[in-house]
């Protein structure tokens, strides 16, 4: 492809001796190189400020210019923001309610797909529709019933109603891309697997599960930044300060000591920041990819 | 075979529990929010049956007005943004940097990534004033402008949330739309090149209608994302000063959990609802055969 494309270009300048063309490529790749230089520069300063602000003091916040370094690399701002901050606690919660989400988002929705785009019964078209309906219904519309009903059943001392709203409101999108994937396996594969007596619950576990494999990691991947990174329903459902998540206690921190504590703020959201980092270093051609093909969720 | 394919006991194993949870938990709320429409009250104090007073209510109430304004305002611009920035940065990918663009996509995606709360709290710090000028202040005075206190004002908070937005979501408009770029034959390219279309020309005439599908459902899955803007806007500045940045979202919430009003609460939702309702409509109709093939 570039040989192709740079051909007329160099055609065009045959004539011109071969160091000053060289000089010249040079030159005019320059303000693009700048243009993408200042551009990492405008994404990464931000975090890199943030990082180096968790190793602050208070003094320093307020006595220092803001792009001073950091006098030492001391952790008692991440140790206060860990325990005293309670963000330790708040890590686990989210663990505690994005697990069991994601693994029966997966279950259900997979299964549900499975049911509706490789069986053949009446209405099936139907019930897709229904379900890929949901993408368009925003949280706000569903917020209310269910926080009565999660009050009146008790259930608001526990991280449940997140598990459980979590777990629908993945669904959706979930079913939508699951059947779409199975769309994409030749039907002969399960009719084989019929005509050889396998019965449909078999070849789900034993065939399109494993073919998934792929699928399920992607819709994994995109479900679970939507239900870490929630704070409608969250905020919502947790009326105990033991029950907040990352980020309902995240927002509630700089609350929590009167004036700001800088430090413990700054190591608190770098901790959060960090966390996803680690992540996005082994997964972001996944992440990535996933995220385009979910962008149908509204 | 057609037997074992249309076995109504597999159906109900594999289907049943999924169905059974979506209906309870999205289907059934969603009914009883757009019943909720028609009354004024909460569980505690009792519902008044209203019939259609919160719709005249919605339409008289200024806070309301205000954050309808708001949101729509929020929405056109930061999608228009989104847009235009993204497509800048696919064509940069495709057309510039080539092949050695993975690292730069792989950097300007990442915050996109990062949860809203994390991104808004660090905003404000990078935009604080006063004793603890942030970088952006400090940038200002250095050049010899005077430090903005952006916050004490609608206008500066929403020009924050804007760029933060903007910083956290161009990435993954741009991968979006980076997708449709590549799809565009080479040798469609090669030859609108032979006959002397380069640079800004190639673009606006060839490039430009080939990706106008993926660019469209871009568009449409953008506006529907902003219309129901949240969290940023809560963890930025708490929707103010004095409401001035609150969207139809928080609105909602507020009237629901700070005012115990169930009924305008849901009207409040069901407005937002009809307004996503309609740009996702577009999103199928243009963004099905895309997605379905990816």
């Amino acid at each position: 492809m570039a040989t192709l494309t740079e051909a007329p270009a160099r055609a065009a300048h045959a004539r011109t001796p071969a160091p000053r063309r060289r000089a010249g490529r040079t030159l005019r790749k320059l303000p693009v190189r700048i243009l993408v230089g200042l551009l990492v520069v405008v994404e990464l300063y931000p975090l890199v400020w943030l990082v180096l602000g968790s190793f602050k003091t208070q003094d320093e916040f307020f006595s220092k210019p803001t792009w001073a370094l950091p006098e030492g690399f001391n952790f008692d701002n991440y140790t206060e923001a860990w325990s005293g901050g309670g963000l330790g606690r708040n890590v686990l919660n989210s663990v505690l309610v994005t697990v069991p989400s994601l693994a029966f988002m997966i279950l259900l929705g997979v299964a549900a797909a499975f049911a509706l785009e490789v069986m053949v019964w009446k209405g099936r078209g139907t019930v897709l529709l229904a379900f890929v309906a949901g993408i368009m219904i925003p949280g706000q519309m569903i917020l209310v019933p269910l926080f009565t009903v999660y009050f009146q059943a008790g259930l608001t001392n526990t991280l449940w109603p997140l598990i459980i709203t979590y777990t629908v409101m993945g669904l959706p999108l979930t079913v939508f891309l699951m059947a779409a994937y199975l769309r994409a396996i030749p039907r002969e594969i399960f009719e084989s697997a019929a005509v050889d007596g396998a019965g449909m619950l078999r070849s789900f576990f034993r065939i399109a599960v494993p073919m998934m494999r792929n699928a399920i990691v992607t819709i994994a991947l995109v479900e679970f930044f939507s239900v870490w990174n929630d704070l409608l329903i969250a905020l919502t459902f947790t009326t105990r300060d033991e029950l907040a998540t990352v980020q309902v206690g995240l927002l509630q921190f700089s609350d929590e000591y009167g004036s700001t504590q800088y430090g413990p703020l700054f190591a608190a959201i770098s901790i959060n920041v960090l966390g996803i980092l680690v992540l996005y270093l082994f997964l972001n051609r996944q992440i990535m990819a996933g995220l385009a093909a979910g962008s149908v969720k509204g | 075979m057609q037997s074992v394919l249309g076995d109504k006991k597999a159906i109900l194993i594999l289907l049943g529990p999924a169905l059974l949870v979506y209906t309870l938990v999205k289907l059934v709320p969603v009914f009883w929010s757009l019943g909720l429409t028609f009354y004024t009250g909460n569980p505690l104090s009792g519902f008044d049956f209203v019939g259609l007073d919160n719709f005249s209510r919605f339409a008289e109430d200024p806070q309301a007005r205000s954050a309808l304004w708001f949101t729509l305002k929020y929405a056109f611009v930061l999608s228009a943004g989104q847009i235009v920035l993204g497509y800048a940065l696919a064509l940069l990918y495709v057309f510039v940097l080539r092949r050695a663009s993975t690292f730069v996509r792989t950097v300007v995606f990442f915050p996109t990534v990062l949860p809203t709360v994390a991104v808004a709290l660090l905003f404000n710090s990078l935009f604080a004033t006063g004793q603890r000028d942030g970088p952006v202040n400090s940038g200002l005075e250095s050049v010899g402008l005077s430090a903005v206190d952006w916050f004490s004002t609608g206008t500066g908070t929403f020009v924050v949330a804007i760029v933060m937005e903007l910083w956290r979501s161009m990435g993954f408009y741009a991968v979006l739309l980076y997708a449709g770029l590549v799809d565009i034959p080479e040798e469609t390219l090669e030859s609108a090149r032979l006959e002397g279309a380069t640079g800004w020309r190639l673009v606006r005439h060839v490039v430009l209608p080939l990706s106008l599908p993926v660019l469209l459902s871009s568009v449409i899955f953008s506006v529907n994302n902003t219309l129901k803007v949240f969290d940023t806007l809560l963890a930025l500045n708490n929707g103010g000063p004095g409401g001035e940045t609150t969207p139809l979202t928080l609105y909602m919430y507020r009237t629901v959990f700070n005012y115990a009003d169930y009924g305008y609460g849901s009207t409040i939702a069901f407005v937002l609802t009809v307004m996503c309702l309609l740009v996702t409509l577009m999103v199928f109709r243009s963004a099905r055969r895309d997605i379905t093939r990816a």
